[in-house]
């Protein structure tokens, strides 16, 4: 069935098939005729059926006989013998068919229809199943149906893996047995049949697709299905908190609006003009539920006893890794009073993952926040990104009271999966000169890294990872950006991994109240990640890198001046994620590549946001509509944020149009490309 | 067999061709010369088809070894040529294939009950590889529709460990592999898709090569090492699966260091025999009832062209022109003399030195292929067969076992190879199964104390003889032995000598590749460069239709 090579039709063969085609024009007509007046007498039938065995794709046919079957069968009552007659003959319809083409999805879908009425013998179809899958054994539409006929009988589960693997040691080569495989093994662990514990099988597992990985590495199959195991080694089901901003024993200095003129050696402090800061909560996998329900607070902050939760995701779903919380500070009266708070979560049910698993784990962390009277700054000075830096000299407790992570790994059985992930690396060791065999070593060596808790091993592997990209960057050329991008989430990690390497990082920015400044500039990278560490930065410096968009920066609720200039931005729909970061006032995109081509591939995935009546109106819309339509990507980003400062300069779009259609978006805007507005 | 009825005399007397003996090649021949019209008259002196590759019961087998590991004396003292003719004629002696012929039964009971239901090769160990020569020539010739094959299940690597490995000679096999590590098992695929694309090349021929010149000169063996292929694996390539014989890491014994271009041929071989018929398990088939049912194929297909057969009929004198020493005929052992242009013998027949002094140098020159060569320094072939009640692996009835040099004793200079067959194949009874071994030697003591050791190896004696090699005879698991013959077998080549042609005897091959391939040579050179059945000429369609022909039952 497979790699058998077309052969060009003979003259006489060409002839035949005009012929063919005659007679099926002619069939079909009077097909369509009988279908049309609702004729379903015995000629009529037996058309289709000739119909069907010349052309098992008449799709429109099956239907049709759909319809005489139930026409039929509403006739002669429920009598099963004279049920059983009308669809055997159906059965025998679909039989010749698939013998004339056995990947005809209509016949397939018309058979399945047949048995779902009950009466057919179901054995039958599992011998009939052998045949086809002795003829095709890589044929999906039989394993499909393989699938539906096992749901109908009693046939265990452990059958049917025996199945796959009498079908795999045949020809290893067969995605789809692989696939039934993954389908009955993800079934049976998860209702924990006999001896199915994931700690036992999937390292089983794992033994088998090595015999077909390092048999054929060349063969896909096996990989497919390693990758699956990985993800099943890797994934733990239910739900974790990994992060979370204040962190667990921190303390934050809150301040209202303008900036606080305090000192210096203590850290996090914010500032915020509306009187409340974020509380993040950062998870492993997507999750829903987050409310006041699920989370709850023990303050000393007067005012939070009922939070408005909000998942933070560029989907606009009710569910998402990041959730955030405003707690109010402004009700408290001032003065360097500390106040505690506790947040437990996982006490009662209602965080579930996409997935549907529960968040089951309780979690509690306390923070202390101090509130302190606003300073008076109503200097709006501009935001340099060249000088004005000084290397941060915090003590390493304070940073490490900032990285360190709550939950995770706690209470996992990480054990096995360890001990599973360590085999696999020593295993792909040997296969590292494949390319297929470093991604693999590569992926692992991260696995193994995010499984690692003790600190001192942690983050062996990264300089081996970065290498074994930049090998697959240079061997595999037409996969460059997928590596690219693994190997600046590899960097990220590394740079996260402890605070030792953070630091070097991290820098205080004296003009802005000595604000903690990330610089990860000029590190080409082309995708971010790590974020869930990075949640206290208030300055990140990203210029001079590879990025396409912001995507995972939403998560970083604190943050308020950025500079992406000298990336490559290609649109403001690519700074989309930045609308949910609310404390932003400070932004440089200049020098990017806004405006330089004239098709935006991500306005497909939009349908025309402004024809949507849900978007009120608002001025910018109703005195300029025509520029709201040109640069309506701009429109929608500039005006959910409240900046002050922005750069443009060095893109495509610049210009005067831009920069006047820019200041009516955004008003409050002081500073434009480096200057005053106006002046 | 004086005790025969006389033969009414042959009717015609005259043909065009003369073959003596229904071995493989010379039934090849004869099915060959009568498809192309020529008039063949075929002899054999024995009561059964095949001479030395036949299939025989018990009994037969057993006095047909003693008969022919002595050689008989002159039948009747010479008749001087008689001077009323223009011809001399000229006697022939029979010269013996066999030598150290021992034969012992264990359990004479149950045989003599069964003794009919055994075919028992003569030539044994020996399969069909699906893409071999052999098979070609019988959809070639039609002679397929006479035979009817069944697989070879499994192949087996032994040592001295008694421990059977399956020979991981396909991708399923090497997945399924247990003996293999990881990355043997890649490195053996990686081997096998090289060769695979080496093979690819030579067919497109413009791609680039894959394997350099200069490796395919170099010997295999040390191709195989540049590979990187560990020695356990070099060593199921050379001995199981390129079927060689000789240690090719020992250059002092090694009579044939084989090069690689030799072995890529030899696997490639092996490798389309894996794919051919899409009914068979693997690469090698039997033929049901035996290996006999080979040669009397051809014979068939030969008498359904008019080739005239005669079997126990020996021929006891070549009659040759008394002016220019020129063949002319044979006398037949009932007395009448029977005359050809062109005559092809048995291996065995030769011509007797004490003869040869009192003829001119003419009638040498055209007798030289029949004078006996000096054997000096000629490897041999020692063979045993054994039935047993069992099978040496359960679950597996019809298995090829190798035992690479030095797996099971230091001194082992040879491969030893071991094929058991089922009742399945209608060799033996039901719960029993038929061993074949062989291996090549300098001296037969060499050859037969190898064979033992491979036996002790599988198994289980009824008693334990004192001077046995075996020493695990208490292992309950092995197999019982029932009767057992042991032998020896003279290689001896075929020779082309213009008229008279002499035919080779079994070679050491397990398969029959060299064997058909010089008996086609032989026939070209005898025949003048004829094609071999070119009458079939819509070949095409001849394979096509007799594809599903050689019948390969799965069960």
């Amino acid at each position: 069935m497979h790699g058998r090579p077309r052969k060009a039709s003979k003259p006489e063969e060409e002839a035949a098939s005009a012929a063919k085609a005659v007679k099926l024009r002619s069939l079909q007509s009077q097909f369509m005729t009988y279908h049309h007046d609702k004729i379903y007498t015995k000629e009529a039938i037996e058309l289709s059926t000739k119909l069907l065995e010349i052309n098992p794709e008449a799709y429109t046919a099956w239907n049709y006989r759909k319809l005489a079957v139930e026409d039929s069968l509403s006739r002669i009552g429920p009598d099963p013998s004279l049920v059983k007659p009308i669809l055997d003959e159906e059965l025998r319809v679909v039989e010749n068919a698939l013998k004339q083409n056995f990947k005809s999805y209509g016949a397939w879908h018309h058979r399945k229809w047949v048995l779902s009425k009950g009466h057919s013998s179901t054995g039958n179809e599992l011998k009939l199943l052998d045949k086809f899958q002795k003829l095709d054994s890589r044929n999906f539409h039989a394993w499909n149906y393989r699938r539906f006929v096992v749901e109908l009988t009693n046939r265990s589960e452990q059958d049917e893996l025996q199945y796959t693997d009498d079908m795999i040691n045949n020809n290893f080569s067969n995605y789809s047995a692989w696939h039934n495989r993954s389908v009955l093994l993800s079934s049976l662990l998860a209702n924990r049949a006999d001896g199915f514990v994931p700690e036992k099988k999937i390292p089983d597992e794992y033994e088998i697709v090595h015999q077909a990985i390092f048999t054929d590495p060349d063969d896909q199959s096996g990989w497919f299905y390693h990758l699956w195991l990985l993800d099943q080694t890797v994934n733990v089901e239910s739900p974790l908190l990994t992060s979370s901003w204040p962190s667990h024993g921190s303390s934050v200095i809150l301040s209202g609006a303008g900036c606080f003129n305090g000192s210096p050696s203590n850290f996090t402090t914010f500032c915020s003009e509306t009187g409340s800061f974020p509380l993040i909560l950062y998870f492993d996998q997507a999750v829903g539920g987050v409310s006041s329900l699920t989370v709850t607070l023990d303050s000393e902050l007067k005012g939070n006893e009922n939070l408005v939760w909000e998942p933070i995701s560029n989907k606009s779903s009710q569910v998402s890794c990041v959730w955030v919380a405003r707690l109010n500070f402004s009700s408290q009266p001032c003065g360097s009073k500390d106040y505690k708070v506790k947040v437990r979560l996982g006490n009662s049910p209602g965080i579930v993952s996409s997935r549907g698993f529960n968040f089951s784990a309780p979690y509690e962390f306390v923070f202390t926040a101090h509130v302190h009277d606003p300073a008076k700054d109503s200097q709006e000075r501009i935001v340099s990104w060249t000088d004005g830096f000084e290397l941060w000299d915090a003590q390493s407790k304070d940073l490490n009271s900032l990285v360190t992570l709550g939950q995770l790994n706690a209470g996992i059985d990480l054990k096995w999966r360890q001990a599973a992930i360590d085999s696999e690396i020593e295993c792909f060791r040997l296969l590292a000169d494949s390319k297929i065999g470093k991604l693999t070593l590569a992926r692992l060596l991260m696995a193994s890294e995010a499984m690692m808790s003790d600190a001192a091993v942690k983050g062996v592997h990264y300089e081996e990872i970065l290498q074994l990209y930049n090998d697959l960057m240079a061997l595999d050329s037409s996969h460059h950006h997928y590596y690219k991008d693994e190997h600046s989430v590899a960097f990220l990690h590394k740079v996260t991994s402890s605070s030792e390497s953070l630091s070097r990082y991290l820098f205080r920015y004296r003009d802005m109240n000595n604000l903690v400044c990330l610089r990860l500039n000029k590190l080409s990278l082309s995708r971010i990640a790590s974020v869930n560490k990075l949640l206290f930065v208030q300055m990140l410096d990203l210029s001079h890198n590879e990025l396409h968009s912001t995507e995972g920066l939403e998560a970083m609720q604190l943050l308020s001046c950025l500079n992406l200039s000298h990336n490559r931005i290609r649109s403001f729909s690519a700074l989309d994620s930045l609308r949910h970061v609310k404390q932003l006032k400070v932004l440089d995109v200049s020098h990017n590549h806004i405006g330089k081509h004239s098709v935006d591939t991500t306005r497909y995935l939009c349908s025309s946001p402004l024809s949507n009546s849900d978007l009120s109106q608002d001025d910018v819309r109703r005195q300029n509509p025509g520029l709201v339509t040109k640069y309506w990507d701009a429109y929608f980003v500039l005006r959910d944020l409240n900046l002050k400062q922005l750069d443009i300069a060095g893109n495509e779009i610049a210009g005067d149009e831009f920069n006047s259609f820019v200041l009516q978006v955004v008003p409050k805007l002081v500073w434009l490309n480096g200057q005053k507005p106006g002046n | 067999m004086s005790d025969l009825p006389p033969y009414p005399p042959l009717d015609p007397s005259n043909y065009d061709l003369i073959v003596v003996g229904t071995g493989v090649s010379e039934s090849v021949s004869a099915a060959a010369a009568s498809s192309s019209g020529s008039s063949v008259l075929h002899l054999d002196p024995n009561p059964f088809y095949g001479s030395h590759f036949a299939a025989l019961s018990l009994p037969d087998l057993t006095s047909f070894l003693h008969s022919n590991s002595v050689s008989p004396p002159p039948s009747s003292p010479p008749i001087p040529p008689s001077n009323s003719h223009e011809l001399i004629s000229v006697d022939l002696v029979h010269r013996s294939l066999y030598s150290s012929v021992e034969i012992s039964s264990f359990d004479s009971e149950i045989l003599e009950e069964h003794s009919r239901r055994f075919n028992v090769d003569l030539c044994g160990p020996r399969v069909v590889f699906c893409a071999d020569e052999s098979i070609n020539l019988m959809l070639k010739s039609g002679a397929n529709n006479y035979v009817e094959f069944k697989s070879i299940e499994a192949s087996f690597v032994g040592d001295s460990s008694g421990e059977l490995r399956n020979v991981p000679d396909s991708r399923a096999a090497i997945f399924k592999s247990k003996s293999l590590t990881l990355l043997e098992k890649n490195l053996l695929m990686k081997f096998f898709k090289l060769v695979q694309s080496q093979l690819a090349k030579s067919d497109d021929d413009t791609t680039t090569v894959k394997i350099s010149e200069e490796d395919m000169e170099s010997p295999f063996v040390d191709f195989l090492t540049k590979m990187r292929l560990p020695p356990n694996i070099k060593s199921i390539i050379l001995y199981a699966i390129a079927m060689l014989d000789y240690d090719q890491d020992n250059m002092e014994t090694c009579r044939h260091l084989l090069k690689t271009k030799e072995g890529i041929d030899r696997l490639a071989l092996y490798i389309k025999s894996m794919g051919r018929f899409s009914n068979a398990l693997g690469a090698l088939i039997y033929p049901i009832y035996g290996q006999g049912e080979l040669p009397q194929a051809f014979c068939r297909r030969a008498a359904v062209k008019g080739c005239v057969y005669v079997l126990r009929m020996p021929i006891t004198a070549l009659l040759l022109d008394k002016e220019t020493g020129g063949y002319k005929g044979v006398r037949l052992a009932s007395g009448q003399e029977i005359f050809s242009q062109k005559l092809i013998l048995d291996p065995c027949i030769n011509v007797g030195l004490e003869s040869l002094s009192s003829l001119t140098d003419q009638q040498n020159e055209t007798l030289r292929v029949l004078v006996p060569k000096a054997m000096i320094n000629k490897e041999k072939i020692a063979r045993g067969i054994c039935v047993i009640r069992g099978s040496v692996k359960s679950d597996v009835s019809n298995a090829l076992i190798v035992y690479p040099p030095k797996s099971l004793f230091p001194e082992q200079l040879t491969a030893i190879r071991v094929l058991q067959l089922g009742s399945g194949l209608a060799v033996c009874p039901a719960d029993m199964h038929v061993l074949y071994f062989s291996t090549l030697c300098k001296n037969d003591d060499q050859g037969i104390k190898a064979l033992l050791s491979a036996m002790g190896n599988l198994i289980r004696l009824p008693v334990p003889e004192s001077d046995s090699v075996v020493e695990n005879v208490t292992c309950e698991a092995k197999p019982l032995l029932l009767w057992r013959a042991l032998y020896v077998q003279e290689l001896v080549k075929g020779e082309f000598g213009g008229v008279i042609s002499s035919m080779p005897s079994p070679d050491e091959n397990l398969n029959y590749k060299e064997t058909v391939e010089s008996a086609v040579k032989l026939y070209e050179q005898i025949m003048g460069s004829e094609e071999l059945f070119k009458e079939e000429t819509s070949l095409e369609n001849t394979t096509e239709e007799n594809e599903g022909g050689v019948e390969i039952d799965e069960n």
